[in-house]
């Protein structure tokens, strides 16, 4: 047998039901390895004895009908799980132990995975490098002075380092595709309304959404049919009927039709992803795809309207977070004085950027010129994508426009790390299902990722042509494991 | 422009007051408009707030339709245009009970557009334009008299639904001010939309006005009187607020356009907060809810659970019963009022029941500060008590002896007359010997009416009705007496 | 449009975060950046758009009028930085 470490989570599941590995097996050696790995500044909580008595109790009565029979996984510290911490990575939720679980946590628990710990991410999932994380930037199991992406850099880095089977992320303007692409994993972002926001701490709640990151495009596709769920207790979720996505997957794409955008060949990329664009497409075609050239005019404008959108929807959301209820609170004089002091010391610089962003945004007098024009352009995006649709049935684009940079790299230049969602943000915007999977290599090693769109709520069609581009890209992560030795 | 008119008079000069009201009503509901937590009043403090309402990460608001129901029949019965999309907006500001750091409202789509409410004045009924209604959320409860070194918090009352109801500029005095509030109410209590309770501050007002010099049809700057939460605050703050702009006016002064409190214990209003801090509520829509859409069969079927609004049961009770338009606009000023007087009216006389509602049981309630849901004496029993005054068995003064019996004990009349031997005297034998007992021991006044002093007559009655103890039936007592005297 | 030092201290008042004069340079400096970038969609002409106000092509979906969330006091005051078993605390205020 291979080194269970190797293990799809597909494979885990499948030896787990035919009894040739136990919960406490799999649990306990990924804690080993999680243990092993502090390096990587992966996790921000641990719940690792918890997890392994869950395994134990898993073991002595399994029941191999569930999705997911005592797997363990860990996940983004952006969603609320009930009597451990949550922080998504701030200081101004430090301590804070929710008392309920998000809805798409507890349908993994639901289908039997057990929780092994809280991974770390950008604050407030508010960042393409998880840099701006209270508790120190996650490091890429690539290379030592690598990011892994952000904001579910936490995920990305432990899913890539094997510390966890599979995991889940959150995508606002490419927080799950970015750091998928960085690291050499598969991570998809579903239709807006597929996954309930419910107890996920939101950032910007016309963009949340929910995804899985997993190994494989297999895996994808049972994690996302454990995750999705039509839930009454979140007004944007959509009720709508959920295919059992890992059995109905379908490696044959003959006759599909892919739109290749032609303003995605922006300034600023690389040949390397230039070629690796060319070598997707060529990949289609061997697969029985037809290519198609399209346009969506409005790209460009997309970043700008987002970095709109997104802060104005995040100045109103973090306003919850004043030092009254929970969390890290500063004293002040006065009522003002608590919450300036509270909300100044409890938030990291990007945070607060954003949050002045977005409050200038919806000022008096200037809701027009921005908030309402980026709403309008957002209008714009998405009949470029109702367009494109009405003559393909998914684009191919690349996942980002450079490969993995240097810790720190673009850290004092705001505009510069933005332009790193150039290719996932118009998707969010549109409220589309958008995958990266892994591609290939650049110059120095570093992966890189290729990303399908397609029409709201088929989650299906992307993961088909996902299935089936996987097997001819044929593309093996390999990391020595620096961090362990 | 009638005489009455009223006018706020500086150095000669007259100057018309303009009012507009924003009614914060809170609509009638179990639970909350976007949580499942409980609206009961008087809870101990935070057992009513749900996750939801204390705006914890990752909670979602979900609106509740029967409050969405509420709000649609309250439009309906200011006869006002339903919008059948509205959108929900964000306002953002920061407050120690205000969890979200913003209040779901409506700002730009409301729910209810434009509507009237007819107010009953003195010289004829004048319509009051409604701008719009729209739902939001009410706040916590910060209290800062428990704790001297801190204020705490109640969430209680956070996420409750509100009927936020504007009216038009169109109020011209305290007294119409105080009209239209409880036209208001009555249309609001008759709906079953909202309790129109002000104590328990289910009711309040947040009070516009500004002056202008009569003659002048141009608006004058305007000052805010925020939450005021009684018609005689109200009133005040108003009175209070004319003058002071009058007087700044007459110096030559300019309104500065304000938020102003009233102070109950001064009687007087001053500017709320200082104007650096000005407001900047960055209204945007709720992006955790959608537009909130539905279509005319929805409006069909609240229309369907309309019950006969005051102004229309008014003129039924006119029609129908012969009132007078004063006794009609009194009896159904009020849901429970009204009901009362239905359920009297089943089985007695309409004009007696009128009679005796708006006047003893009135005067019995006003004097104890009760409420007609209160009276001591039931619809059904003072039904009775007219019944026996219709039927002859009691004098309409020996009702108001009973009815003052009653006032202390709730009890069958019946019983009081039997008991009491209240039970009038209508036996002409027995009347007879009582009269001619009288006119034997006065034969020195027979003789004198007879020579034509007439106004005797009454003595007469009074000496035999002092005879019968009050139970003699005065009808029969006036007919003996005549044919005696005069036979 | 240029945010001046002046701008950039009403926003954070209005957002409730205190800056000191150094970093309110520093956000003065990024703020300037990042809006000149933003500025870019002024080359669009959106006259005629709709501005697009909710992605989930659907409508507010009702919930009964019921009470479900009860007696969860203690759930809702352990997290407070201060509180007094039935109350949240905050420092006073004078209206
Ligand atoms: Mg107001
Ligand atoms: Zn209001």
């Amino acid at each position: 047998m291979a080194n269970l470490i190797d293990l799809t989570l597909s494979d885990l599941v499948n030896k787990v039901k035919s009894k040739e590995i136990s919960s406490k097996e799999i649990t306990s050696t990924y804690i080993d390895r999680s243990k092993q790995s502090k390096k990587l500044n992966a996790y921000v909580e641990e719940t690792f004895d918890r997890a392994l008595k869950s395994s134990e109790k898993f073991d002595t009565k399994p029941d191999f009908k569930k999705k997911l029979p005592g797997i363990p996984l860990a996940v983004k510290d952006l969603f609320c799980t009930k009597n451990v911490k949550t922080t998504a990575s701030s200081k101004i939720l430090e301590n804070f132990i929710p008392s309920y679980e998000s809805t798409v946590t507890e349908n993994l628990w639901n289908e039997g995975a057990i929780l092994i710990g809280k991974l770390n991410c950008d604050e407030f999932a508010m960042g393409s490098s998880n840099e701006t994380s209270h508790f120190g930037n996650v490091i890429s199991p690539i290379d030592d002075n690598l990011v892994p992406g952000g904001s579910s850099g936490g995920s990305a880095s432990a899913l890539a380092a094997k510390l966890t089977p599979a995991t889940i992320g959150t995508d606002t303007g490419g927080s799950i595709r970015q750091p998928a692409s960085f690291t050499g994993i598969v991570g998809l972002k579903p239709t807006y309304g597929s996954c309930s926001r419910y107890g996920i701490v939101a950032f910007a709640s016309s963009l949340d959404q929910a995804g899985p990151m997993t190994r494989d495009v297999k895996d994808c596709a049972l994690m996302l049919e454990v995750m999705s769920s039509f839930d009454p207790k979140d007004s944007t979720s959509i009720n709508f009927k959920r295919p059992n996505y890992s059995s109905n997957l379908n490696i044959n794409i003959k006759g599909k039709k892919i739109g290749i955008p032609k303003e995605y060949r922006v300034d600023g990329m690389t040949s390397e992803i230039e070629k690796l664009w060319e070598k997707g497409k060529n990949y289609l075609k061997d697969c029985g795809a037809e290519i198609i050239d399209i346009s969506l005019p409005h790209t460009n404008y997309a970043l700008p309207a987002y970095y709109i959108v997104a802060p104005a929807e995040a100045s109103s959301n973090l306003a919850r977070y004043d030092g009254v209820k929970y969390g890290f609170r500063a004293d002040g004089e006065n009522l003002i004085d608590m919450y300036e002091k509270t909300r100044s010391q409890g938030f990291g610089d990007e945070v607060k950027r954003r949050i002045m962003i977005g409050t200038y945004v919806l000022s008096s007098g200037y809701y027009d010129a921005y908030y309402l024009k980026a709403q309008k352009v957002r209008k714009l995006i998405k009949n470029d994508f109702d367009n494109a649709f009405n003559k393909v049935d998914a684009i191919l684009t690349p996942s980002t426009p450079s490969s993995a940079f240097k810790i720190g790299d673009k850290k004092d230049d705001p505009v510069s790390m933005y332009l790193n969602d150039i290719f996932t943000v118009p998707v969010n915007l549109a409220g589309l299902p958008g995958i990266s999977i892994p591609a290939g290599l650049d110059k120095n090693n570093y992966p890189l990722g290729l990303q399908i769109i397609g029409k709201p709520f088929d989650e299906q069609g992307i993961l088909d042509i996902a299935y089936s581009m996987e097997e001819k890209i044929n593309f093996k992560l390999k990391t020595n494991d620096w961090w362990i030795k | 422009m009638s005489k009455d008119q009223y006018l706020i008079e500086k150095n000669g000069n007259k100057y018309e007051v303009i009012i507009g009201l924003e009614v914060h009503a809170q609509v009638l509901s179990d639970s909350k408009l976007f949580s499942t937590s409980a609206t009961k009043f008087g809870s101990e403090p935070n057992t009513q707030v749900s996750l939801v309402d204390a705006a914890f990460p990752g909670m979602l608001p979900v609106i509740n339709e029967f409050c969405v129901r509420q709000a649609v029949k309250t439009g309906i019965g200011l006869n006002a245009k339903i919008n059948k999309k509205s959108i929900f907006d964000r306002k953002n500001y920061f407050y120690a009970d205000l969890p979200q750091g913003y209040q779901i409202s409506q700002y730009k789509d409301p729910i209810v557009g434009e509507g009237t409410v007819v107010l009953d004045l003195p010289s004829g009924p004048k319509t009051i334009g409604i701008e719009r209604l729209h739902l939001e959320q009410d706040a916590g409860k910060s209290i800062h008299d428990i704790d001297p070194t801190s204020t705490l918090v109640d969430l209680n009352r956070s996420g409750v639904a509100l009927m936020e109801i504007v009216s038009k500029p169109d109020l011209r005095s305290p007294e119409e001010v105080n009209l239209y509030i409880k036209k208001l109410r009555s249309i609001m209590r008759y709906l079953g939309t909202c309790d129109g309770n002000m104590q328990e501050g289910s009711l309040r007002a947040d009070v516009n006005v500004s002056v202008r010099k009569v003659g002048s049809d141009k608006l004058g700057t305007r000052c805010e009187i925020k939450n005021v939460n009684s018609i005689k605050f109200m009133q005040m703050a108003i009175e209070y607020e004319a003058n002071r702009q009058a007087e700044l006016l007459e110096e030559g002064n300019a309104v500065d356009q304000e938020t102003r409190l009233f102070d109950t214990k001064k009687n007087k209003t001053r500017p709320m907060r200082s104007k650096e801090d000005a407001h900047d509520y960055r209204y945007f829509p709720d992006p955790d809810l959608l537009p909130l859409e539905f279509d005319d069969q929805f409006i069909e079927n609240i229309k369907k659970e309309i019950p006969e609004l005051p102004d229309q049961k008014k003129n039924r009770f006119i029609e129908k019963f012969k009132l007078s338009p004063y006794e009609a606009t009194i009896l159904v000023s009020d849901l429970d009022t009204s009901k009362f007087f239905e359920k009297v009216i089943e089985k007695s006389d309409v004009k007696l029941s009128a009679n005796w509602i708006t006047g003893e049981l009135f005067a019995l309630l006003n004097e104890n500060n009760l409420e007609i849901a209160e009276s001591p004496i039931s619809p059904e029993n003072l039904s009775k008590l007219i019944n026996l005054i219709s039927n002859g068995t009691i004098s309409g003064k020996i009702a108001k002896t009973i009815f003052e019996i009653m006032s202390k004990e709730d009890k069958d009349p019946n019983i009081i007359v039997e008991e009491k031997g209240l039970k009038q005297e209508s036996d002409p034998k027995a009347l007879e010997d009582l009269i001619q007992k009288v006119l034997n021991s006065n034969e020195d006044k027979v003789n004198e009416y007879k020579s034509g002093k007439d106004k005797l007559f009454g003595f007469f009655v009074g000496q035999v009705m002092k005879e019968s103890k009050g139970k003699g039936n005065p009808q029969m007592i006036n007919k003996i007496l005549k044919d005696k005297l005069n036979g | 449009m240029s945010i001046d030092l002046k701008t950039v201290k009403h926003i954070s008042k209005l957002s409730r975060i205190s800056i000191d004069d150094q970093k309110a340079k520093k956000l003065e400096k990024d703020l300037n950046s990042i809006f000149k970038w933003i500025e870019q969609l002024n080359q669009l002409n959106t006259d005629n758009v709709d501005p697009l106000t909710s992605i989930a092509e659907t409508t507010l979906r009702f919930r009964k009028d019921q009470i479900v969330s009860k007696n969860i006091r203690e759930d809702v005051l352990k997290n407070s930085p201060k509180d007094n078993k039935d109350y949240f605390v905050v420092p006073k205020v004078v209206e």
